[in-house]
């Protein structure tokens, strides 16, 4: 089961890698939602699958005693979830300013902070 | 040692320090005149120090400690002995007259008060390096002296001479402290001693070590470029920008001789072998004859001494480096005659440039009748530093030519003292015969006697010079002799005369030297245009080295900062990505960790179907080519994971994921459709290829370091710690909700204080309004800017907030 999770996990990175790796906003910001689905994902087949069943202790008990899956990775996962999105509409907020105040989408051209003819450092003391 | 003296000790030693931070405040309310009450702190730290004269004298080690960092064995423990003592009373004594000089000297300067500031943290640090017994300890003074020198050169930090003078000896002193410290560290990792006390108590442990040469070569990279040794002497002279309290403390009297105090104090460990023997003179002795006849070049008086004073610690060295018993004493003779007289000269230097105007001494002469309590205190100074009788300069060099002549190569040793003391005879000649006898010659400034605040320093130090040789004896008992001992390791008995008990080769030595420098003075303008001369031939020196030096560390900075931060974020992205890759996929191959081949995955078939329907929905944001499209594919593969987080045990998770997913659609339609982009991919074919190179390879990266990592056993003690202890300790059946809220807490905090900031970040984002657009002028920017936005941004304000909470 992990195999073949890994392979599909494989994708996503791929998938994710390459949309980040595009010049164009939007694009990045797609393959960044995608990277966060990509790690939460490897984070919980890392801590092992098992089917179907929670993790639960059942009303009259006070341990588990059946195989559940692991609460660990979930509960990991659980916070990267909420991180990550916050993170990612705090950069569509980012690039949706990015492209009012200068006018491109294009990460190239937006070279405000590192221009093109920047002059060179003082040489003196 | 009782406990009140140590503390007493160890408060003089950190006095100082209380003092810089007070020093300001003073002077705010008291002017020029706070020099009379802050000078008490220093002549305080003098007395407490001269109560252990008398145990020292006779053999005995004070070993105030205090324990500051134990886990580190890091000790604030001192050792006080014959040579600490002898410098720490330097230190403190004329110390007390600079502060008394400064405040003269600045009078009325805006930035007084910094001034003394800086002044005590360097003396603070002085007194550090002089007394710390810790090696870490010592190292750390021993750096705050060249931040204390680098603030004090700087002072005038207006001019850019000052500017370069400052960063110039930062760097050279800064680089040997560097190489000090790799030193410290490996005589500290071969013998296992951290302080000085054990480390001397072990002679042989560095001697015979095999990293005996490592260790000498860093030492000695630290105590050369501290004590301007040639070819690191050339910061020495540019230091001379600093006001001259500064250049006559720390530039002749005190730091620059820490050099020459580490090699004195590491003397009985390091010292006595050949190649000690061999390099120390061979630099010590160039460095004489450089400084010497660089000094002869120079009209400027401060130049004149400065470079004097490079000699003079270049004897020191070769005197140092002898390790011969009578060089050795010479060497501490030449010490304290050399502080006394070349820190009165440099005051001298001092009130003449402030009182005439002008220090070039072809400008000026007569000034004897003007100022002649100054004339008196430089002739003094001067006498010594000629080594004339009845002063201790006297003393010292006939002490140091007996001792040359014991040398094995003490022919050539002694013809280059000979040599360097002729020179520097002719120097002090000329700092005093020029400026006050001869015609009267008119100055800048009307001169007249400077204030005693001036003139009490110079007169204190150069009288002390005076008295110290006629009472020889009891010089020689209280100071020389113990100082000595800490070089030898062993008690040394010391018996020194005013006058030489017979005349034997160090009389004659001396006359042959005065001789000399008499020549020397009489074709001084000669041997001026001479070297002047010589010089402009080579053309090349250190100085103009350093020059080239920091002009191509710019240049190479600058190459590299170009080639590596192009601006181009594909190229960071691109890069960042390649290394991800080949970090995932190297060890996989190279440690042989690659998966074994897995059998094929056995799933049930609606597994598959959600599979499928991740798959498809990657393909086609990859694919999308307008908007909707996009977002819509974005959330299929979104919910799809959410999905398989239900199938696989996690509620919890499939939970969120919906609502984070839903949400991320729901804004990310939201602002999509203010934006008119085509989230199409619009580069060449083969930039598609490469990129997708690069995304394969980290992606199978991570799918075979995900394989690899599952075939492994699984370690469950944590997960299992959670299973047993969830509803026994924490009273909780849902056990993910409770390791969120309560095993992990602290970290749910974090969480929830990140999605906080993030969401003021947002805020603030869409608050601040485009104010600052006019610094990007560019056309685009204002075309973007003419769209009505108001309606947009509250639009994707309020559900971005709504997510938060």
């Amino acid at each position: 089961m992990e195999t073949g999770l890994s392979v599909l996990i494989g994708l996503f990175f791929a998938v994710s890698v390459y949309l980040m790796l595009s010049r164009h906003l939007v694009r990045i910001l797609l393959g960044i939602a995608i990277l966060g689905n990509a790690v939460n994902l490897l984070i919980f087949t890392a801590g092992r699958l098992t089917r179907e069943v929670p993790p639960l202790i059942p009303e009259h008990l006070y341990t588990l005693v059946t195989e559940t899956a692991n609460p660990l990775p979930q509960a990991l996962v659980l916070t990267a979830i909420v991180i990550s999105f916050s993170f990612f509409a705090f950069l569509l907020v980012l690039a949706f300013r990015a492209y009012q105040e200068l006018g491109t989408d294009d990460a190239n051209e937006m070279r405000v902070a590192e221009p093109e003819d920047d002059p060179l450092p003082p040489q003196g003391y | 040692m009782t406990p009140a003296s140590t503390d007493l000790t160890i408060l003089a030693l950190l006095s100082p320090f209380a003092a810089a931070a007070i020093a300001p405040v003073l002077t705010r309310y008291l002017k020029h005149n706070a020099a009379w009450l802050l000078a008490v702190v220093p002549a305080l730290i003098f007395l407490q120090f001269a109560t252990m004269i008398g145990p020292v004298s006779e053999g005995a080690k004070i070993l105030p400690a205090l324990h500051w960092v134990p886990s580190y064995g890091v000790d604030l423990s001192y050792l006080i002995d014959g040579l600490a003592l002898t410098f720490a009373l330097l230190i403190s004594g004329i110390g007390t007259f600079i502060i008394l000089y400064a405040g003269g000297y600045l009078k009325g300067h805006p930035q007084q008060g910094r001034f003394f500031s800086f002044l005590f943290l360097f003396m603070g640090a002085m007194l550090g390096v002089v007394t710390a017994d810790n090696l870490i300890t010592l190292f750390i003074y021993w750096e705050l002296t060249s931040i204390t020198s680098f603030l004090l050169i700087g002072f005038d930090h207006l001019r850019a001479a000052s500017r370069r003078a400052a960063l110039q000896a930062l760097v050279v002193t800064g680089g040997g402290g560097l190489a000090l410290l790799a030193g410290f560290v490996t005589i500290i990792t071969v013998t296992g001693h951290m302080s000085l006390t054990e480390l001397l108590s072990d002679p042989e442990a560095l001697r015979g070590s095999e990293f005996y040469l490592p260790i000498f070569l860093l030492v000695l990279g630290g105590a050369f470029t501290k004590s301007a040794q040639f070819p690191f002497h050339f910061w020495l002279p540019n230091a001379m920008e600093a006001p001259t309290p500064v250049s006559a403390f720390l530039h002749s009297a005190t730091m620059v001789k820490a050099g020459v105090y580490l090699l004195m104090r590491l003397h009985p460990v390091l010292g006595d072998t050949e190649l000690w023997t061999t390099v120390l003179p061979l630099f010590g002795g160039a460095t004489l004859l450089v400084g010497t006849i660089l000094g002869m070049r120079q009209t400027d008086l401060k130049l004149m001494l400065a470079y004097t004073t490079v000699a003079s610690l270049g004897l020191l060295v070769m005197l140092t480096g002898t390790s011969v018993n009578k060089a050795l004493e010479g060497a501490v003779l030449y010490l304290l005659a050399h502080s006394l007289f070349k820190g009165a000269l440099f005051m001298v230097a001092g009130t003449i440039d402030h009182e005439a105007g002008t220090r070039d001494i072809t400008r000026l002469g007569g000034l004897r009748g003007a100022m002649p309590v100054t004339f008196v205190a430089a002739s003094l100074a001067a006498l010594s530093m000629c080594g004339l009788p009845p002063f201790i300069g006297f003393i010292a060099k006939e002490i140091l030519y007996e001792g040359t002549l014991e040398v094995g190569s003490g022919l050539v040793v002694t013809a280059v003292a000979v040599l360097g003391n002729a020179l520097m005879f002719a120097i002090a000649a000329a700092v005093v015969l020029k400026p006050f006898f001869g015609p009267k010659v008119e100055t800048p400034k009307h001169a007249h006697e400077g204030p005693v605040l001036l003139f009490a320093g110079p007169v204190a130090l150069s009288v002390t010079g005076l008295v110290a040789a006629l009472l020889a004896h009891t010089t020689g008992e209280l100071f020389v002799a113990p100082t000595l001992s800490s070089l030898l390791g062993e008690a040394a008995h010391v018996e020194l005369h005013l006058v030489p008990a017979h005349v034997g080769m160090p009389l004659l030595l001396s006359l042959v030297t005065v001789a000399l420098g008499v020549g020397f003075y009489l074709s001084l303008a000669r041997v001026r245009g001479a070297i002047a001369g010589a010089l402009t031939a080579i053309g090349w020196g250190p100085d103009k080295g350093f020059d080239q030096f920091v002009a191509g560390l710019v240049m190479i900075a600058t190459a590299v900062t170009r080639g590596v931060q192009r601006g181009r974020m594909q190229t960071y992205m691109t890069a960042v990505f390649a290394i991800t890759a080949l970090s995932l996929l190297l060890p996989l191959a190279l440690a042989d960790g690659l998966p074994e081949m897995p059998s094929f995955p056995e799933f049930r078939f609606y597994e598959w179907g959600i599979f499928a329907i991740a798959v498809v929905g990657l393909a086609a944001v990859l694919t999308a080519a307008n908007r909707l499209t996009a977002i819509v594919s974005l959330g299929i593969q979104g919910f799809a994971v959410a999905l398989i987080f239900m199938l696989f045990g996690a509620p919890d998770l499939s939970f969120t994921q919906f609502m984070v997913e839903t949400l991320s659609v729901v804004i990310l339609a939201l602002v999509m459709t203010r934006l008119d982009l085509t989230p199409a991919d619009h580069r060449p074919f083969a930039a598609k290829v490469a990129t997708a190179i690069i995304a394969s390879a980290v992606g199978a990266g991570f799918m075979l370091t995900l394989m690899s990592i599952t075939q492994r056993p699984f370690d469950t003690r944590l997960s299992e710690f959670f299973a047993e202890y969830s509803r026994v300790i924490a009273h909780g059946r849902n056990i993910v909700n409770v390791i969120i809220v309560d095993f992990r807490g602290f970290d749910t905090l974090g969480e929830i204080a990140v999605v906080v900031l993030t969401g003021l970040c947002v805020l603030a984002l869409i608050r601040v309004r485009t104010r600052t657009t006019s610094e990007f002028d560019d056309g685009a920017g204002e075309e973007a800017l003419a769209k009505p936005q108001d309606l947009s941004n509250r639009a994707v304000h309020a559900p971005v907030l709504e997510a938060k909470g």
